[in-house]
């Protein structure tokens, strides 16, 4: 997860588009946060029954 | 904590190149709020630690921790992340947020590994020290360590990128508490109760989750800003254009109103929290459908209630962030204490009446703004005291989140403790917790409204520096 060199630069005014590296960084925290909302949704769901 | 470790870790390796992607900052900041998180998933604990040696938690042998000995371990938690954050704020300000990160991911994990040596040994105090004492530094370093990097890379939207990460603290339990239940029926034919190797597992999967964060984040460049991005020119008082060290911070009013204002909101929000599953329990009991439920379906709709809120505490987290952006600061909080005080005061005739729906949903706004309140205090802190040091602000302003774990669930159990020695059962039990818990909302209404804009004696003088903390 590293798509720029790491060494101190001039500003970077531009902002760069949705690349490979966003969609994959969210995806890493995305899944789990996901299972553990859907495990949660599936707890509460014994509220309603 | 070493900084001169490696040169990989300094503040200077991470400042980003032309063209990185500023949507890369939240995932890494999710990564550490999704892993420390897991500490308001401990409660999954509570019963397995109970029955290490009988090996029933129905039955607990004259030697099994009991359940006071075993909530202590939280509180030492997070009474350390309180602590930790004021103490190391300044720090991180200094070093960075990556070499923060690791630290706060060595502690969390590392915690975890030493807890899971207290419970093998069963020596409580060795699990005091691991998760509680090593944990709860990592909770509090791993806490602030990205919101500052957040302000700086959407000074457009504070409220959203904050909202996001500490979002992220809420879902922590959400993962933390399935994780550690399947983990510990996993390993139940290996060890007492499953729980040695499962506190192993998760401080293993914690520690290598964390570096995603660690390895991810990178801090702007000193006059970087967002495309198209212009300050807006428009004169507010309550938004400062200077900036306000955390040491002269503290020697505001405005520090300690906001310092009041969470503690009202965290111990508030406690009141409900801590007398979710019960009090649910009581209304149902209350309805035509409730008398004829058994109490496992009763227990099982209370587990439901508080996954409910979970969810909404969550939401709420990211919600009322983002849309403090555009309502300001002052005017959430408003809106969070103001709504709030009306909703916690009709709580209790709505469960005494049993309208169970318009309960749950009462409960679900209530939780909602409190998670809010949580999310929003980074943005309000930078629109006051300005980006320079806001982590390490904010840091010292989570002393009140500590004071308020220890105080909320002792005024919420000798409220209900209270009711029921008057012979008080049921929803009746909890009115004056409700009642009382709209009171502190009052103060922390009349503490928001009074905050104003800094004196200008405690800017500082002249341009502030990356190493000092700022950019």
């Amino acid at each position: 997860m590293n798509p720029q060199p790491n060494s101190p630069t001039p500003p970077a005014v531009a902002e760069s588009g949705v690349g490979g590296s966003v969609v994959l960084a969210w995806l890493v925290v995305g899944l789990p946060l996901a299972w553990g909302v859907s495990q949660t949704f599936i707890k509460a769901l014994a509220l309603f029954k | 904590m070493a900084e001169n470790s490696s040169s990989l870790l300094d503040r200077s390796r991470t400042i980003a190149g032309p063209g990185y992607n500023r949507w890369l900052v939240p995932p890494a900041a999710l990564a550490i709020h999704l892993a420390i998180g897991q500490a308001y998933a401990f409660s999954v604990f509570n019963k397995p630690l109970g029955a290490l040696i009988s090996g029933d938690p129905a039955k607990p042998a004259p030697d099994d921790w009991t359940p006071l000995q075993i909530g202590i371990t939280f509180s030492i938690a997070i009474v350390l992340l309180g602590l930790s954050a004021a103490i190391f704020g300044k720090w991180l300000e200094r070093v960075g947020p990556r070499k923060a990160m690791l630290s706060a991911s060595l502690c969390f994990g590392g915690g975890f590994l030493i807890g899971s040596l207290g419970i093998h040994l069963h020596n409580i105090w060795l699990l005091y020290f691991g998760y509680g004492f090593v944990g709860g530094i990592g909770l509090g370093i791993g806490y602030i360590s990205p919101v500052s990097t957040l302000i700086k890379w959407f000074p457009d939207r504070k409220g959203v990128a904050t909202g996001m990460a500490i979002m992220g603290f809420g879902g922590g339990a959400m993962i933390g508490s399935p994780l550690a239940n399947n983990l510990m029926t996993h390993f139940k034919a290996s060890a007492p109760q499953g729980v040695a190797p499962t506190f192993i597992v998760m401080g293993i999967i914690y520690l290598l989750f964390m570096q995603f964060g660690v390895w991810t984040i990178r801090v702007p460049a000193d006059d970087w800003k967002p495309a198209g991005y212009v300050p807006s020119t428009e004169h507010n008082d309550m938004i400062t254009t200077a900036n306000v060290s955390a040491d002269n911070a503290i020697k505001t009013p405005q520090f300690w109103m906001l310092w009041v204002v969470l503690l009202c909101n965290v111990t508030a929000g406690i009141g409900v929290l801590e007398t979710a599953s019960p009090l649910i329990q009581a209304v149902i009991s209350g309805t035509e459908k409730g008398k004829g439920m058994d109490t496992a379906a009763l227990a099982a709709a209370g587990a439901g209630f508080v996954g409910l809120l979970s969810l909404f505490n969550l939401l709420g987290r990211f919600f009322w962030s983002s849309a403090s952006d555009k309502l300001g600061r002052k005017v959430a909080y408003a809106i969070y204490f103001g709504l709030g005080v009306v909703l916690y005061a009709l709580a209790p005739t709505l469960g005494a009446n049993a309208q169970l729906t318009l309960f749950v949903v009462v409960a679900c706004v209530i939780i909602s703004m409190y998670g809010g309140g949580f999310a929003t205090a980074p943005a309000y802190l930078s629109d006051l005291f300005g980006k320079y040091q806001v982590g390490a602000i904010h840091g010292r302003l989570l002393t009140a989140w500590s004071t308020a774990g220890v105080l909320g669930p002792l005024i919420v159990h000798y409220l209900s403790d209270s009711r029921k020695a008057q012979g008080f059962t049921g929803a009746a039990m909890y009115q004056t917790v409700f009642y009382t818990m709209a009171g502190l909302l009052v103060v922390g209404f009349l503490a928001n409204i009074i905050v104003t804009a800094v004196n200008e004696r405690y800017y500082e003088k002249g341009p502030v520096t990356a190493e000092a903390g700022g950019h």
